[in-house]
Order: structure tokens, then C-alpha cells, then sequence
């Protein structure tokens, strides 16, 4: 048996499915609010094709396209880890008590 | 090392590291001890994967790419940074629309540089390949609702869109499974379309996915926008999965599909503490005023009320107070002064405990955040299951900007449109303080009995000011 790119993706979109289902089971309410913003910052992940979209310089639709979602992407990247983080930095604090 | 090397070995394993952090991050944050510990991971672990995109691509024009990222950097932490603690969840909604817009531009700049820069007359799919093409238009499809769904949950999180109410056009789903049906119709002909006649229907399928996250998200009502916006942010990481297909890169399929997961488990817990479905709630109006028990502009009747004064007396003599946040505890800001109250009753021998209600605030958790801030001992924030039994033999409770967490009618009215909610027992206490601004319903939009019980006072006014009233009053007993 020989998997084309599309099923060996599908493949991988199905499992990675599986663990984001088992990875999150038990969450303390608490946590929903970081957790959420947590992984809304991960799925900035589009940052990497977003690069691999404008590598020219002069500007045409697709590279343009291409930098608009290098602007949106980073901002939900940089934007959800540093948000989460100042969610967090709050019950570390409670905890050295 | 050989670019060959570098592209065939190097940037994957780059990636897989990226990926086992991602895991590590995500399984982390699901545990107070480590969760910040695990965001930090997962923050690597995109440093990894920017890093591992960026030598995958070698020598090119880096100046779109350092100037927007450099671009997003400093608007993602301005804003980040600034924004004030009540406004969390805004913020998720609104990084989480930028993060699916992202998504369907990545793949529409895919298709715009394969199909219609090079002027290709060969259908769509015969130059992207057939399930390029799809999950182009998929990309696209998803990452518009994602977008403009993420817009209006925040519009309607502030409560800038008609105060967060739904709004139901006529004949609602009818039009969205029409513009459901267009979307397929628009993505299938642009799929089969020669180069360059198929950027009509691109656009058209951008257009009906914009159009058709205001739809869907519209008619949903405030008290429900925490579900969306979780179920968004699943949309948004399959979006990325998406795109990855697009691009080929499995990282992306890997990242984007634990979110999509990820995000789907976290809106079931969401419906479940709110004892709702995920269809109902997305079949939205709730909140309207149709059902027997509903209607929000019902006359209160039996409703006492009486100053902080009053309130302080019988907090004298209170030897168990349970203090209930809602809303209104953090548009107040009143986090500070709550605690100032409670190590206030506390000097003078008081129990004093909170109770969260799973949905308390805007999201799951806002509460815990707004209190932590405040340096409440995380061991007093108690959950609804641990608290109701304690509510019996509680002598004051006091209920900050809380409201339809603390509705009797959920428990005792079946025909009311929040029946079966489960609630905080709070009328059980010898005596129930509400501390609000009016009598305003909350945002299920429907009346509170327990305004009108024997047991209850009402302390009208703003959360902080009520608070430094009582903390003032306390002192001088």
C-alpha cells in the first residue's frame, strides 16, 4: 500500500484530531478561558504558510495577499500567547503563598 | 549543510519538535500548576515552527515577511497589553477572527499566484490538483465565517450590538442553508472554472462566507457568545488545517486539527454547564420573549430594597457569607474591593467563601481571573457542586452583578426558557443581598424571582461603589 500526499494528510488531520479530542478532557473551569485563548494562539500556526506566501518583493495580489495574512496571523499569535500569559501570571502568583 | 539537507531533514524535524511542544503545551495548560509553563511551550513551539518556515524557504525577499511581522508583533501586544482584565474574552474573539482570516488569505495568495498570475486557461483543478483546489476553497469558506463571526461575538460581547440581544431576521434558516447551498455551488464552480473565469466565483464564495458568519452568529444572544466563541476558535484551527492541505505542510494539519479538537471538547463542556445543546444554542434566539416563563419586561413585584448600611448590620452578625460574582463585579472592576470586604469580615471571625457559577461572567473561568488578580486565595473560590449544599446553612449571601446564574425559575418553572439550568442555590440562604444597578434582566433577557423573595434585598448601585459603602460601614460597627 502506497499513501498519495492526500491520504497520508488525511491521515494526519484524522489522528492529531484524536489527540486534541483525548488531550482535553478534564479541564478545571477555570483554565477554560486560557485554555481557549491558549489554543486560538496556536492556531496561528497559518503564520507558516502565510511566509511562505510573499517572498517577492514587487507587489502584486498574491504576495500582498500574502502580507496581509502575515500581519493577521502574527497579531493572533503574538496577540494570544502574551493575552493567555497575563491570564495565567495570575494564578502563579496565587500559588507561592 | 547542503539545502537539500536543510529542506529534507532539518525543517522537518523542526517541525516535529514544534509539534511535540504544541501537545506539551496544550496538555499542560490544562492544569493549574503548569499551565503557564505550558503556554510558554507552546509559544516555543510556534518560535520553532516560524524558524523551521523560514529556512524551508531559503534565500527570497524577506521585506513583506519582516515587515509584517514585525507589523503584527506590535499591534498584537498593544493589545495585548493594554486591555483591561474584564475584556479578555473580546480579545480571544478578536485575535481568533484574525487568526481565520489569516487562514482563507494564505490560500486564496496560494491560488492567486498558481492560477491567476500565471494565466493559466487549465481548470483550477487541473493546475492545483483536485484536492488542493477543495481545500482551497474550504480555507476560504471557513476562515471568512470564522472572521466576520469573531467581529460580531465581539460587538456582541461589549454589547456595542443592540446590547448583545439576537437579532432574527425572518425567514433566517432559510436564507443561511441558502447561502450555505451558494458557498458549495460558488466553490464547486470555481473549482471546475478555466484559470482565470474561476476569480469571479472565488470572490463570490469570500463574499457569501463573509456574510455567512454574521448570519449565523447574529441571531445567537450574548449569554450564548462564550459557546461561540469557543466553537469559532475551532473553526479557526480548521481553517488552518485547511490551509495546510493547501501548502502540504503537515504542521499546519497537526496544529490546526488539535485545535479544531481541542476547541470542539472545550464547547461541549461549555453547553453542558449550561445544559444546553450545541444546536440549540446555535439555532440561537434565546432570550426572546415567547415562552410562558419569559419576557423580560415582566413587573417585579414584593422587591425590597435598602442601603449599605443595612446590609452591614446584618453582616455583623453573620458567622458564614458566600459571596456570588457575576458581570457586573467585573464591568465594576469591583475585583479589588470584594477582596478588601472579605479580609474585612474575615478579621472579625466570618467565613467567607465564593461561589463560581461554570458560566459566571462572560466565559468559563472569567471570574477566577478577575478574583486571582484581586489575590483571592484560590482555595475559597468554591465550584457550584461544592457549594450548593452550603448554601442552607449560610447566613448572608451577597451576589455582585450576578443574575441568571442565581434564577430559581431554572430549577422551579419548567416552562421558563432557562429550565434546567443548573443554578446556585443562593435562595436558600437565611439572607441574599443582590448587589446591582436596576432591576434590568440579565442576559437571558427574562425576569429573576428571587428579586422578589422574603429573603432578599435589593442594594442597588455599581458594584465598587455598593462594596466601599459596606467595607466603610463595616469598619465603623
Amino acid at each position: 500500500m502506497t499513501l498519495g500526499p492526500l491520504l497520508i494528510g488525511i491521515y494526519v488531520f484524522v489522528l492529531a484530531s484524536f489527540v486534541g479530542f483525548e488531550m482535553i478532557t478534564k479541564v478545571p473551569p477555570t483554565l477554560h478561558t486560557p485554555l481557549m485563548s491558549g489554543a486560538n494562539a496556536i492556531s496561528g500556526i497559518t503564520i507558516v504558510g502565510a511566509v511562505a506566501a510573499a517572498t517577492t518583493a514587487p507587489p502584486n495580489v498574491a504576495n500582498i495577499l500574502g502580507a496581509v495574512a502575515i500581519v493577521t496571523a502574527t497579531i493572533n499569535v503574538v496577540g494570544g500567547f502574551l493575552v493567555t500569559d497575563r491570564m495565567l501570571r495570575m494564578f502563579g502568583k496565587k500559588k507561592k503563598k | 549543510m547542503s539545502r537539500e539537507l536543510i529542506t529534507s531533514t532539518v525543517v522537518p524535524i523542526i517541525y516535529l519538535l514544534s509539534t511535540v511542544l504544541f501537545i506539551f503545551g496544550i496538555k499542560r495548560l490544562s492544569k493549574v500548576k503548569t499551565a503557564r509553563q505550558g503556554n510558554t511551550l507552546a509559544a516555543v513551539g510556534m518560535l520553532f515552527a516560524i524558524v523551521g518556515a523560514l529556512l524551508e524557504l531559503g534565500t527570497v525577499d524577506y521585506r513583506w515577511i519582516v515587515g509584517g511581522m514585525a507589523l503584527g508583533t506590535v499591534i498584537g501586544a498593544a493589545f495585548a497589553i493594554r486591555v483591561q482584565m474584564t475584556s479578555m474574552p473580546e480579545m480571544v474573539a478578536l485575535f481568533n477572527g484574525f487568526g481565520g482570516i489569516a487562514s482563507a488569505l494564505v490560500a486564496t495568495s496560494v491560488y492567486w499566484r498558481l492560477v491567476v498570475q500565471e494565466g493559466v486557461a487549465a481548470t483550477v483543478y487541473e493546475t492545483l490538483g483536485t484536492d488542493e483546489a477543495i481545500t482551497v476553497m474550504l480555507s476560504v469558506l471557513i476562515g471568512g465565517i470564522t472572521f466576520t463571526g469573531s467581529i460580531i461575538a465581539l460587538m456582541k460581547l461589549q454589547g456595542s450590538l443592540k446590547k448583545g440581544q439576537p437579532i432574527l431576521l425572518p425567514a433566517r434558516h432559510f436564507i443561511t442553508f441558502g447561502l450555505l447551498i451558494a458557498a458549495i455551488v460558488f466553490g464547486t464552480l470555481a473549482v471546475m472554472a478555466g484559470g482565470p473565469d474561476s476569480v469571479m466565483w472565488v470572490l463570490l464564495l469570500a463574499a457569501v462566507s463573509l456574510i455567512l458568519g454574521i448570519l449565523l452568529t447574529i441571531p445567537i444572544g450574548g449569554a450564548d457568545m462564550p459557546v461561540v466563541v469557543s466553537l469559532l476558535n475551532s473553526y479557526s484551527g480548521v481553517a488552518a488545517s485547511m490551509a495546510g492541505f493547501v501548502i502540504g505542510n503537515p504542521l499546519l494539519i497537526i496544529a490546526g486539527a488539535m485545535v479544531g479538537a481541542a476547541g470542539l471538547i472545550l464547547t461541549q463542556i461549555m453547553c453542558v454547564a449550561m445544559n444546553r445543546s450545541l444546536l440549540n444554542v446555535l439555532v440561537g434566539g434565546f432570550g426572546v420573549a415567547d415562552g410562558a416563563g419569559g419576557g423580560g419586561n415582566d413587573e417585579y413585584t414584593n422587591v425590597t430594597s435598602c442601603g449599605p448600611e443595612e446590609a452591614a448590620m446584618v453582616l455583623e452578625d453573620a458567622e458564614s457569607v458566600i459571596i456570588i460574582p457575576g458581570y457586573g463585579l467585573a464591568v465594576a472592576q469591583a475585583q479589588h474591593a470584594v477582596r478588601e470586604l472579605a479580609d474585612l469580615l474575615k478579621s472579625r471571625g466570618t467565613k467567607v467563601t465564593y461561589g463560581i457559577h461554570p458560566v459566571a461572567g462572560r466565559m468559563p473561568g472569567h471570574m477566577n481571573v478577575l478574583l486571582a488578580e484581586a489575590d483571592v486565595p484560590y482555595e475559597e473560590l468554591l465550584e457550584m457542586d461544592e457549594i450548593n449544599p452550603e448554601f442552607k446553612s449560610t447566613d448572608v449571601v451577597i451576589i455582585l452583578g450576578a443574575n441568571d446564574v442565581v434564577n430559581p425559575a431554572a430549577t422551579k418553572d419548567p416552562a421558563s426558557p432557562i429550565a434546567g439550568m443548573p443554578i446556585l442555590n443562593a435562595h436558600e440562604a437565611r439572607s441574599v443581598f443582590v448587589v446591582k444597578r436596576s432591576l434590568s434582566p440579565g442576559y437571558a433577557g427574562i425576569k429573576n424571582e428571587l428579586f422578589e423573595y422574603d429573603n432578599t434585598m435589593m442594594v442597588f448601585g455599581d458594584a465598587k461603589k455598593v462594596l466601599q459603602g459596606l467595607i466603610g460601614e463595616v469598619k465603623d460597627l
